[in-house]
């Protein structure tokens, strides 16, 4: 039961992956991109991650993914941008990074095989353990991440903050 | 095994017939708090106004505009269907009767909340549509903001019961429903319940009397039927939650089976969920926004912090 919904769910995320590098429509590769976190989603559930799986789906799928779309959604990208990327994406483009890529495939296969390790023995963690480890050894990791995320937040405000300006030919301030 | 599948037909069965049963339920309640008297000429009590309904919807033309794009455009719908009916597979709606009993309920829960956004988003955007557009980017920004403060309220339920299974946390309410020592999680979760399936008082992203019908707008047929349908089913979701956090879930005496108490319940809330739409004027977009995040969300992180101190201070 596992083998066969492991490899489809992977299989599917791949595809969608490649999918999301060869649209050039943006808002069908940022869907195709929400189908690909889905199946990785589903992967780690088979893995015995339930709680990182739903983590996936709640802040990759559920959160980054739509404000995403969400600014697409406002640039308003017709065919015209369509068009552009075509242009762009021509087939000489792809020679480059399909040559990283190979080199990738490459080191992979002869990492898989120089040794046969067994499958490591699947165990459910639980959301407890995840937060015990988070809290416990990996306590500075996940400060430094809220620090970052704080600069994030100071910065985004600072940018957007403006000056109240009041349009009006005898409201001025 | 087969009981797994009685249970899925059973649960399927239930939840597509209180949807349906809901157009009627909600037209005549409003008229009932309106003082007039609703559909009552349809069958005994205007209970066959579901089936007209249904058969107007079924036989309109189901039109895609041309300006549309059309995968996106027949997805959309069906997402709005998928997410609120996936949610309803870890809610516990008696002892036994749950369709996964995952140790991730509740986790479950709030990652199909969150897809449901992308109904909201992609139905507006694919419509090409200057008022689905508004509509969509309203739905969006309410949805994520309201989603931060729903999971933020849960979380003090999950800090009282230990855990976030469904099931456990309906065992652990046997002492004390956590309506009382979760009163203001409670108010937050009801408030963001209803900002989430985009009811009355906070239904900006359809608001009718400014953007025509918002992101279903160019809908019409059963792809209309199909947001309607999945609303009243989110109603149906977020009063089954309520029941589930807050209430007890199918706890009760014992002279009415455990399912029936759920169903009590749940019924109480959606007719709550109806009182709302009879009785509230719709908030303006930037004071939904504001409310949000300059009112509820520092609520949600006190009662997490003051939960999470008192359940510390108990226990040592």
């Amino acid at each position: 039961m596992m083998g066969p919904a492991f490899y489809i769910a992977a299989a599917i995320a791949v595809i969608a992956t490649v999918m999301v590098i060869t649209r050039y429509n943006i808002m069908h590769a940022l869907l195709y991109l929400v189908v690909s976190l889905l199946a990785v989603a589903v992967v780690l559930y088979l893995y015995g991650a339930p709680f990182i799986a739903a983590l996936e789906v709640i802040v990759y799928a559920g959160a980054i993914m739509v404000l995403l779309i969400f600014f697409v959604m406002m640039l308003n990208l017709g065919k015209e941008s369509a068009m552009q990327e075509q242009r762009w994406l021509k087939p000489r483009i792809w020679i480059f990074p399909s040559l990283l890529c190979l080199v990738l495939l490459g080191e992979l296969v002869f990492l898989i095989s120089q040794n046969h390790q067994p499958p490591s023995e699947i165990k459910v963690v639980d959301p407890k353990a995840v937060g015990m480890a988070l809290f416990g050894p990996y306590m500075a990791a996940v400060e430094l991440t809220g620090i970052l995320l704080m600069a994030g937040i100071v910065g985004a405000y600072h940018l957007g903050r403006q000056k109240e300006k009041t349009l009006h030919r005898f409201l001025e301030n | 095994m087969t009981n797994f599948w009685w249970i899925i037909g059973g649960v399927l069965f239930a939840l597509l017939n209180t949807a349906a049963g809901l157009i009627w339920v909600e037209r005549r309640m409003l008229a009932l708090w309106q003082d007039r008297y609703g559909p009552n000429r349809a069958g005994p009590f205007g209970l066959l106004v579901v089936l007209a309904d249904t058969l107007k919807l079924f036989f309109k033309e189901d039109w895609i505009p041309p300006f549309a794009d059309k995968i996106v455009f027949v997805f959309a719908p069906a997402v709005v269907m998928l997410s609120v009916l996936m949610s309803f597979v870890v809610m516990p709606f008696g002892p036994h009767i749950i369709v996964a009993d995952l140790n991730i309920g509740l986790l479950f829960f709030l990652a199909m909340s969150s897809l449901g956004v992308y109904s909201v988003v992609l139905g507006g955007w694919a419509s090409n549509n200057k008022y689905a557009l508004l509509g969509a980017m309203r739905g969006a920004s309410q949805m994520i903001s309201y989603e931060v403060f729903m999971g933020l309220a849960l979380m003090g339920v999950v800090v009282l019961s230990g855990s976030f299974n469904l099931r456990e946390i309906v065992e652990a309410q046997r002492t004390i429903w956590f309506i009382v020592p979760q009163f203001l999680g409670f108010l937050i979760f009801l408030v963001a319940g209803v900002a989430e399936t985009h009811r009355l008082p906070f239904d900006i992203p359809e608001a009718e009397s400014e953007l025509v019908a918002g992101f279903h707008s160019e809908y019409s047929g059963m792809k209309f039927g199909m947001f309607f349908i999945g609303e009243y089913l989110g109603i149906t979701l977020i009063s089954g939650m309520l029941v589930t956090l807050y209430f007890g879930g199918w706890l009760g005496p014992a002279f009415l089976p455990p399912v029936i108490w759920f169903a009590i319940k749940t019924f109480c809330f959606i007719l709550l969920f109806i009182l709302f739409r009879a009785s509230m004027p719709r908030p303006r977009y930037d004071q939904l926004m504001e409310y949000g995040w300059k009112v509820l969300f520092p609520l949600s992180i006190l009662n997490l912090l003051v939960t999470a101190a008192i359940k510390l201070w108990l226990n040592t």
